[in-house]
């Protein structure tokens, strides 16, 4: 485990308690790697109701599009690590099926 | 505002009694992403009745469709948008003041709601419309909150005009932009604040106010207390909420909500008032609300009697007023005019009606779209944009005679 990964974990444990991201876990996110950190990462803004709102029609590259607009017009504190996971997660779970 | 406030203002969004999902929406559009149908539920916030959740933080709730019968639509029904989560909530209210300064001020100067209050008062009926209202319907779906047919409501807004608030402060002759800031911000410092501009002109015309009153009652938190910019004709972005702080400023606001979002392609979508120093080759900032309608009656799904039924909904533009609203049963193939309801002014909602009379049992395909008073039309195709604004793609209704 990097430090990295321990810097989120600890995050997803202070914040499990906050009223408003247990509401979320009410929501939920589909279960798969990554899933705690797309939680974390991404509630810390808004709830996970826009990535779910948003499916499933966004391409893997129109979810970068996205996943980079957050880190960098809106300063989202996501690092490389973080967003290739945050990345690998939503093409997963949450993209438009691949054309035939 | 403080931690606390935020906090408060969290645990108010949890209080949203989440009801059960698209099941108790059957007349959900088909058009929208499954994810959305899927997502969307009713929910009912303090003060609200229910209101279709699309998000719970920010705060992102629609209007049912039926609510538009009406040309006013209830301050307890009225939609709600942030972009920020960061919301004041009443207590951090208390204290409010709005802040007038900008380079091209003669002199900053700070109102409570009682300089307001003491200022000339002007009443207007005015559509608040979000930019991506429709935006769920759009075909390829395009990124962003999923809207269906309700970010929007219309409202009788009291308050002062601008142009009488920003001259307590001196509009100086360099000005061309009013700049707009709200007490809501970003949870992350990182994260741009919501501002906006608006260009000199449209800041002083006669139909811009600050509203303190919404329907002959404070506004709801949700929707701007204790003070919004009202901008009647041009989409909600402008409608700043929890109005703090206007800038009279010589130079073009630069920042993400004004140069990177809220644009259309440029000449897409055509304007009588250009916003000429946020204008670039390739885009403009998205204006002036587009002619368009909506049926509230009958919804999706419904079965109606061979006896007949009546459509019912409403219909809005820039501000000219609306000239006729015309009704399809057959998907468009003939259309008949409606009947129009009263004129509460032109940046107002327009009711129409018409009775069907009697029909043979099967499907039917009720459409409605309407024609402004300078002849605007609703688009036959869907003029796409990335950003997906001004959907007014005439709407159908599927309908079973039975």
């Amino acid at each position: 485990m990097t430090p990295r990964r321990l810097h989120w974990l600890a995050l997803v444990t202070v914040l499990a308690g906050h009223p408003a991201l247990a509401a979320d876990a009410a929501g939920g996110l589909q279960a798969g790697p990554g899933e705690d950190i797309v939680a974390v990462a991404c509630g810390a803004c808004h709830t996970v109701d826009y990535i779910r709102m948003n499916s499933r029609f966004l391409t893997p590259d129109v979810w970068k599009a996205e996943v980079t607009k957050m880190r960098t017009a809106f300063g989202a504190p996501i690092d490389e690590d973080a967003a290739a996971t945050i990345l690998a997660y939503l093409a997963a779970h949450y993209a438009a099926p691949a054309k035939p | 505002m403080n931690r606390r406030d935020l906090l408060t203002g969290a645990a108010a969004t949890a209080l949203a009694t989440r009801a059960a999902q698209a099941a108790d929406l059957p007349w959900l559009s088909s058009q929208l992403p499954d994810g959305t149908r899927a997502e969307a539920g009713l929910a009912t916030l303090p003060g609200k009745r229910p209101l279709i959740r699309l998000a719970d933080r920010p705060p992102n709730y629609e209007t049912q469709v039926q609510a538009f019968q009406d040309a006013i639509t209830p301050n307890d029904q009225f939609f709600i948008r942030y972009h920020l989560a960061k919301i004041p909530d009443r207590a951090a209210l208390q204290d409010w003041s709005l802040a007038i300064g900008g380079d091209a001020a003669g002199k900053p100067v700070t109102l409570t709601l009682d300089d307001l209050a003491a200022l000339p008062q002007t009443e207007v009926v005015a559509v608040c419309q979000c930019s991506g209202n429709r935006r769920g319907l759009f075909q390829p779906h395009v990124p962003g909150v999923q809207w269906g047919y309700g970010a929007m409501g219309c409202a009788t807004w009291r308050g002062p005009r601008l142009r009488d608030v920003l001259a307590t402060a001196g509009v100086g002759p360099e000005t061309t932009e009013v700049w707009l800031n709200g007490a809501d911000g970003p949870v992350m410092q990182a994260t741009p604040d919501f501002r906006k501009s608006l260009p000199l002109a449209k800041a002083m015309a006669d139909e811009t106010i600050i509203a303190t009153r919404m329907n002959d009652a404070p506004l709801p938190l949700e929707n701007g207390f204790p003070a919004r910019v009202v901008v009647p004709g041009w989409t909600s972005t402008y409608w700043m909420k929890h109005i703090t702080q206007i800038d009279l400023s010589s130079k073009p606001l630069a920042n993400f909500w004004m140069q990177k979002a809220y644009r259309v392609p440029a000449g897409m979508f055509p304007v009588e008032l250009p916003f000429a120093t946020q204008n670039d080759p390739a885009t403009w900032p998205i204006t002036e609300i587009v002619v368009n309608a909506v049926i509230a009656e009958p919804v999706d799904g419904d079965h109606v009697t061979r006896s007949g039924f009546t459509v019912r909904g409403v219909a809005w533009d820039r501000g000219h007023g609306i000239r006729r609203v015309e009704v399809s049963l057959d998907a468009g193939a003939t259309w008949r005019n409606a009947l129009l309801g009263r004129d509460f002014g032109p940046f107002a909602f327009r009711t129409f009606s018409f009775a069907t009379g009697g029909l043979m049992a099967g499907s039917c395909a009720v459409m409605a779209r309407a024609v402004s008073n300078t002849g605007e039309t609703q688009a036959a195709t869907l003029k796409f944009n990335p950003a997906g604004y001004h959907n007014n793609v005439p709407q159908q209704a599927m309908v079973t005679v039975v």
